[in-house]
């Protein structure tokens, strides 16, 4: 329920402004992150959502690769957002986890 | 371009897109959790960056701006597309915004109470996204 609600209201806020880059912003928000570090904080405590934090750092820089592609790809090519941004996400699993086996593992 | 709130967005959304939204954040969180339970808060951690329900927001956007150029009387596919790719790079941007967002409760979160950890590095997340946004303007 949580999740839910902070996720709709990032999605709100992101229809609300103009223009449509600065409404991608919250595309990124910390709308899943606040939810599940707020459940982590209150049943495993600080050190366990402070390893979530780092590992959400390298998950970041995989959100980055994945939508500067998506967003390279759409604005070059005649292809529909929903199969860009659905065949992408293969993108993010090498990035992210590639650099958690150079970094974290 | 400047920074501008519009309500014609939201209006253009139904009610089975907002519940659709809703649904994909619960269950996005939810899956997030069992997978920090299930193989570890580091494992876990990745996951909260992971762009759940960013094919489904793009689609909406695509056909949103689509419609909104048909009534119009003009073809708005290609409309949709690039506003769609507007929206990612908006997102790529942002990602570095969720970047210190992670880094901030990786620094305070054995030290300070999850509140004061989670506006703090909220802040930070939308700060540095702000930033980031302004400085491509002005490139």
């Amino acid at each position: 329920m949580i999740g839910g609600a902070i996720v709709s209201f990032f999605s709100v806020v992101g229809d609300l402004f103009k223009p449509k880059s600065f409404a991608g912003l919250f595309s990124a928000a910390p709308s899943v992150a606040l939810a599940s570090l707020w459940l982590a904080f209150e049943k495993h405590g600080g050190t366990y959502a402070s390893i979530e934090g780092l590992s959400m750092v390298v998950g970041a820089i995989a959100l980055y690769l994945y939508s500067h592609t998506v967003s390279w790809v759409l604005l070059r090519y005649n292809f529909a957002a929903s199969i860009v941004a659905a065949c992408t996400l293969g993108l993010w699993f090498m990035a992210a986890f590639g650099l958690w086996a150079s970094f974290l593992k | 371009m400047k920074i501008s709130v519009s309500f014609s967005g939201l209006a253009q959304t139904t009610a089975l897109e907002f519940l659709l939204r809703f649904g994909l954040g619960g269950l996005v969180t939810a899956v997030a959790g069992v997978i920090g339970i299930r193989f570890g808060p580091v494992i876990g951690g990745l996951f909260l960056a992971f762009p759940s329900i960013f094919p489904a927001a793009a689609t909406l956007v695509e056909k949103h701006e689509a419609k909104k150029k048909e009534q119009t009387g003009r073809k708005g596919k290609k409309r949709g597309r690039t506003a769609a790719g507007a929206d990612a790079a908006g997102a790529a941007l942002g990602s570095f915004g969720l970047l210190v967002f992670g880094f901030v409760v990786w620094e305070l979160s054995t030290s300070y109470d999850r509140g004061i950890v989670l506006c703090t590095a909220s802040l930070a997340w939308f700060s540095v996204a702000l930033f980031c946004w302004l400085i491509r303007k002005q490139l």
